[in-house]
């Protein structure tokens, strides 16, 4: 028991969630995106020529790259109107009271220090662009896991990333991740030695504190062979007026017989652009699991994806997305398989109110040879009114005969049944609704460490309040 | 208005429509508490219909007549009010509802019966209380530990639904419960513990009302008073003799029906 902290959760989300920091910084880069710009990034930090070429040549990518059109609507996006850098301090504090202490209220109130002492095995809190804080249990570093800043790591293990950096999700892939490339900063690496199992989730808060300011993060995580890790990366933020934009790239790898989780809950204020790629490749007997929860943002567009390489390989993406008025969340997953005997699971759980919209978007890809290929992809849609939407687009793409591929959707109300069943006993009618939905994702929630499952209860609670009547 | 003193719970010339039909054509009880009551009735006489709009099922109409529940018109709360006040309805078909664990229902249940709305921490039920509180129902009852793990009613036997219903009822401890024909699906050996735990709540600070479409639970739970429902009115009241007459003869006096105690469970 010990070893379960309880993040304190406020009571009021503005209080909580709205809170804002005066913003001070030590660098802050001019509006837009510019060939200067990129360089000035690249510079700032340090960069090996061959990662500023490969900026550059990503700009160049993005800016040829048409805007899809395929799913939300993204035409109100003004790419000139976000700042793509910022740095909020000079270098990153090791110690958390060297963390200055503006921003150590911020984390204070978000309860990561707590955490941290109780729990974390290592925190690395992303706070607007650069990382500020990172720890890392000596035990940890001494089995030869490396848990950075990607920026850091670039600096120090430039090994991992010639040779994995934008090889799992290139440049090209999609319009975001070329932007990604082009400008990205901060965001974890992770690499896990042979054999090495880490049995306490890697944790790193990230957060949006300034107006119009993109977030690029990028994430790579390297699973060496029989390697296992729970990745845990938990999202909130300030709420403001303006549009602001969330677009990362996470690259995974995980070799013969590892196992990688990557548990993401993101709670993004409303006007939050949210479009990120993910992906993992799986080799022999490996597997991956994307544990994904959406709530927050006007737009989310979140596929993670796996791509099953070798005999034996698993992947599977456990999702919620949670949309209320003026939201779309477009979510789903991707699984790619190229090998034969290999298996894959989407759940997609998603919840509609107040006129707002989910869509599940998925594929299944089996390539020619890949024989006794299982996969079951499940979507459940919960809408709470008459004026929500949901939609689901499940693409299968099958080039061999001998696979199992089962699919299965509902949509479903809160029953008038259920609730009069709650509050039969007592409960108030907007808790009873809470209750139900938070039954109805518990299949997601009960694979949520437990101090992350009460802060998606209490989120969904925040969410649903004045919902009723 | 009638004359005599206002009886705990009152319910006066109470018609209820369903659909846009009306179901019940005026009912009148009286009920205090310490008293139990059967409403006994053939199928499609409006018991269940009583037993919801009692509660405030919304698809349950109000025509006309009265409700009170000390001293409080009934029919202007809505059910989580009422439930509060100390109104307890056993559903005849609970409904199921995934992903909620019977745990996180029954403490959510009376952490709201104590007026604990997520803020005041001291009015919440402790963990230690909780366990206390169910102990002795759920002996009583034949309710394993990993009842409370499950979610609600989701794979439970018609019997287990039926005790859960009785085990919430004496964890909630209402003053007025309605039994809405708990022992309809049950085995004999079931029908006793319900019946034992019945018993054991009974109480000068509980009335009961029983519904049901047998006599059966009657042999276990005796009434002070019988009514019996047909058409949607209350034909016939009387003391514990109303049960027994309608063991011999069952509802033929006034419907087309077998007799009741030899029918069969469904």
């Amino acid at each position: 028991m010990a070893v379960s902290p309880t993040i304190n959760v406020g009571d009021d989300y503005k209080e909580k969630y709205g809170f804002f920091d005066p913003e001070k910084f030590v660098f802050k880069a001019k509006r837009g995106l510019s060939e200067e710009i990129v360089r000035e990034i690249s510079w700032m930090k340090g960069e090996p020529d061959w990662m500023t070429k490969m900026r550059l040549r990503s700009l160049g990518i993005f800016r040829k790259k048409p805007m899809p059109t395929w799913g939300a609507d993204l035409s109100v996006i003004d790419f000139e109107n976000i700042f793509y850098f910022l740095k909020s301090t000079e270098k990153q504090a090791q110690n958390w009271d060297d963390v200055p202490s503006d921003i150590k209220r911020t984390f204070d109130r978000l309860g990561v220090p707590q955490a941290e002492r109780k729990f974390l095995a290592g925190v690395a809190a992303q706070y607007e662009s650069e990382v500020v804080y990172h720890s890392l249990h000596d035990e940890l570093a001494k089995k030869g896991v490396i848990f950075l800043d990607t920026d850091t790591a670039l600096r120090e293990h430039p090994e991992f990333f010639t040779e994995y950096f934008g090889t799992i999700i290139p440049p090209a892939d999609n319009k975001f991740s070329a932007l990604n490339t082009a400008v990205w900063s901060g965001g974890s690496f992770i690499y896990v030695p042979k054999g090495v199992k880490v049995d306490i989730p890697l944790q790193a808060y990230f957060r949006i504190n300034a107006e119009n300011m993109g977030q690029f993060e990028r994430t790579l995580i390297i699973c060496d062979e029989g390697s296992f890790v729970h990745y845990i990366e938990g999202c909130t933020a300030p709420i403001y007026t303006t549009d602001s934009l969330h677009s990362a790239v996470v690259e995974i790898v995980v070799k013969r017989g590892a196992r990688c989780r990557y548990t993401t809950i993101q709670n993004w204020s409303t006007n939050v652009f949210n479009l990120v790629t993910k992906r993992a490749v799986c080799y022999a007997d490996a597997t991956m699991e994307w544990v994904d929860g959406n709530l927050g943002s006007q737009i989310t567009m979140k596929y993670p994806s796996v791509y099953l390489m070798e005999p034996g390989a698993r992947g599977d993406v456990l999702s919620v997305a949670f949309a209320g008025a003026g939201q779309h969340q477009d979510a789903g997953g991707k699984m790619v398989h190229v090998a034969p005997n290999t298996t894959s699971t989407i759940t997609s759980k998603s919840i509609s109110k107040g006129g707002g919209r989910t869509s599940y978007r998925g594929l299944v890809k089996v390539h020619p040879g890949a024989h006794h290929v299982k996969s079951f992809v499940k979507c459940d849609a919960l809408l709470l009114d008459e004026h929500s939407i949901s939609d689901t687009y499940p693409y299968i793409e099958c080039d061999e005969s001998q696979v199992s591929i089962g699919h299965e959707a509902t949509v479903s109300k809160v029953s008038d049944e259920q609730l009069f069943y709650l509050e039969s006993r007592g409960i108030p009618a907007a808790e009873a609704e809470t209750m139900i939905v938070n039954g109805f994702i518990e299949p997601f929630t009960k694979e949520l460490p437990l101090e992350y499952a009460v802060e998606l209860n209490r989120l969904i609670q925040l969410e649903m309040e004045g919902s009723v009547g | 208005m009638r004359g005599h003193e206002l009886a705990d719970f009152e319910i006066d010339n109470l018609r209820v429509g369903v659909d846009g039909r009306e179901i019940l054509k005026g009912i009148t009880l009286a009920i205090n508490r310490g008293e139990v009551h059967a409403v006994m009735g053939p199928n499609g006489s409006g018991k269940s219909t009583l037993s919801n709009a009692l509660m405030g099922h919304p698809g349950y109409q109000i025509l006309g007549g009265r409700a009170t529940f000390l001293g409080q018109d009934l029919l202007l709360l809505t059910p989580d009010q009422r439930a509060r006040l100390g109104l307890y309805l056993a559903f005849q078909y609970p409904t199921t509802v995934p992903g909620v664990t019977m745990a996180n229902f029954l403490r959510s249940a009376l952490n709201a019966k104590r007026g604990y709305d997520g803020k005041d921490k001291s009015k919440a039920i402790s963990p230690t209380e909780f366990r206390a509180l169910l102990k002795e129902p759920m002996e009583t009852l034949r309710i394993d530990s990993t009842f409370l793990s499950r979610y609600i009613n989701d794979g439970f036997s018609g019997g287990e639904k039926k005790r859960a219903e009785i085990l919430q009822m004496a964890i909630l401890q209402p003053q007025l419960a309605i039994l809405d024909e708990t022992d309809s699906g049950l085995d004999i050996d079931s029908i006793k513990y319900v019946a034992e735990a019945i018993n054991e709540m009974r109480r000068p600070g509980l009335g009961v009302l029983i519904i049901t479409h047998y006599t059966r639970i009657l042999e276990f739970v005796k009434p002070d008073r019988v009514h019996v429902l047909v058409g949607g009115v209350v034909v016939r009241s009387g003391g514990a003799e109303v049960a027994d007459a309608l063991e011999q003869t069952g509802y033929s006096e006034w419907v087309d029906e077998p007799t009741v105690a030899s029918a069969g469970e469904y």
